[in-house]
């Protein structure tokens, strides 16, 4: 299994059954792929459909039927289609249980940077920032550190935020952090690493949830 | 009655250099291709375009840019088009980025006579600069202000005579707002109906908003064809 699988399997566990989910551009997306049968789940697509479906078979595709990422979709019985304002007022109101995003950085106190890299093009922030207010829980999924070894779970982002104390929850390749009152908690540690391994690949400084050593 | 247009540039043709307009889609998807397409043509130059993305580098919206007819994008996501980065990056083209959610709505306000409203979309990032904020309940909003147009160019699946229009699946997206936004509506439709034959409980677009019409045949193309195995 590869990072980004065990990444999104670990995240479907954060999926229940009856939610209605909105799932990020790229690893994101792939979490759709492992939400078990058992479950009752809608997804979400901001450009307007509430029940997106597998991708289409070759005969099947519709140009009119995407998803955010611009991908061709199928809709799922029970779906439905809408404007852009009545799928961010969906997402703003409160509607929506779960976000599933990408992040750059994240910092202790749930700050999120998902967007922008100065000095390199901006491509714009799509929905990022209206969704990590909206739904009722936000949690990041990316690899714990960057291609450099560094950390991406910083004391504070050092890159433009997408917002201030959004992120509930974080899920690595390594590790599952909470977003606390008190700090960043460890709560899960992945096959083949130490709570010690963790610590030293994160920047703030780690409370250890009980059993975890 | 609306007037019923056969060419896409006499559709288009009175907007003019320097014009705000608004364009409907999202991606690919729900663009009005031939409005575009005859804005190419009549070469109308210094447009600010309010729209989701900039289209790509050879469709849609690219293609004005392409053509150096855009001033200034307002947009949530510009992020397909390498001649769209090649002007910012050169300053030749401005762009305002706006969280799409709010983009949708400073259009929807702006149609609905709304002139700013509170989000808490980018508190606390580079978009909250210079805007005004306000708490609501210990927590920090933004105002963004209503968005309107000298023209919005729309698409529909269906329209009929009086103006109604009604969108296909997600080539809805902005479509409906920016067709209340602009002081001229004109809405490029795959199938034209009479008066009457559109049912009335399924209109998305009331008649009220759309001032010209014109059908077109559309290519539809796809930017990400992904299919199941």
């Amino acid at each position: 299994m590869n990072n980004r699988e065990r990444i999104a399997r670990r995240a479907e566990k954060e999926v229940q059954d009856g939610f209605f989910v909105n799932l990020g551009i790229g690893m994101p997306t792939l979490v759709a792929n492992y939400i078990s049968d058992n479950k009752q789940v809608v997804l979400q697509s901001e450009n307007g459909l509430l029940g997106i479906g597998p991708y289409p078979t070759k005969d099947s595709v519709d140009p009119d039927l995407i998803n955010a990422g611009k991908e061709t979709v199928t809709a799922i019985k029970g779906a439905s289609y809408f404007s852009s304002a009545e799928s961010f007022a969906m997402i703003r109101g409160g509607h929506i249980d779960l976000a599933i995003l990408g992040a750059m950085e994240v910092a202790e106190n749930g700050d999120l940077a998902n967007w922008m890299i100065p000095g390199k093009m901006i491509k714009g922030m799509g929905g990022a920032m209206d969704l990590v207010h909206g739904a009722q829980r936000v949690v990041i999924i990316m690899d714990h550190v960057n291609r450099k070894g560094e950390p991406k779970i910083l004391k504070k982002c050092s890159l433009p935020l997408t917002g201030k104390n959004v992120v509930n929850r974080i899920i690595t390749d390594r590790a599952v952090i909470d977003v606390t009152e008190e700090g960043l908690k460890l709560v899960e540690v992945m096959e083949g690493f130490t709570v010690e391994d963790i610590q030293n690949s994160t920047e703030p400084e780690l409370i250890i949830a009980e059993g975890l050593k | 009655m609306k007037s019923i247009h056969t060419s896409f540039v006499d559709a288009v043709k009175d907007i003019h250099d320097g014009a705000t307009i608004m364009v409907g889609g999202f991606g690919l998807v729900g663009i009005p291709e031939n409005l575009i397409k005859a804005l190419l043509e009549t070469g109308v130059k210094d447009l600010t375009i309010i729209s989701n993305n900039c289209g790509v580098d050879d469709w849609g919206l690219g293609l004005l840019l392409q053509n150096k007819q855009v001033k200034k994008m307002i947009s949530s996501y510009v992020g397909e088009n390498k001649e769209f980065e090649r002007q910012v990056l050169s300053g030749e083209l401005e762009v305002e980025l706006v969280p799409q959610g709010s983009l949708s709505e400073k259009i929807r306000a702006g149609g609905a006579g709304i002139p700013g409203f509170y989000t808490p979309a980018g508190v606390g990032t580079p978009i909250a600069e210079g805007k005004e904020t306000k708490v609501f309940n210990g927590k920090e909003y933004l105002l963004e202000e209503g968005l309107v147009a000298d023209f919005s160019l729309v698409r529909a699946a269906k329209g009929d005579k009086m103006g109604n229009l009604i969108y296909n699946k997600t080539a809805q997206n902005f479509n409906p707002m920016i067709a209340t936004a602009g002081k001229v509506t004109i809405a490029e439709v795959e199938e034209l109906y009479e008066i009457g034959e559109l049912p009335p409980d399924q209109i998305h677009t009331p008649s009220v908003y759309v001032q010209r019409l014109i059908v077109g045949k559309q290519e539809k193309r796809i930017e990400r064809l992904t299919v199941s195995e």
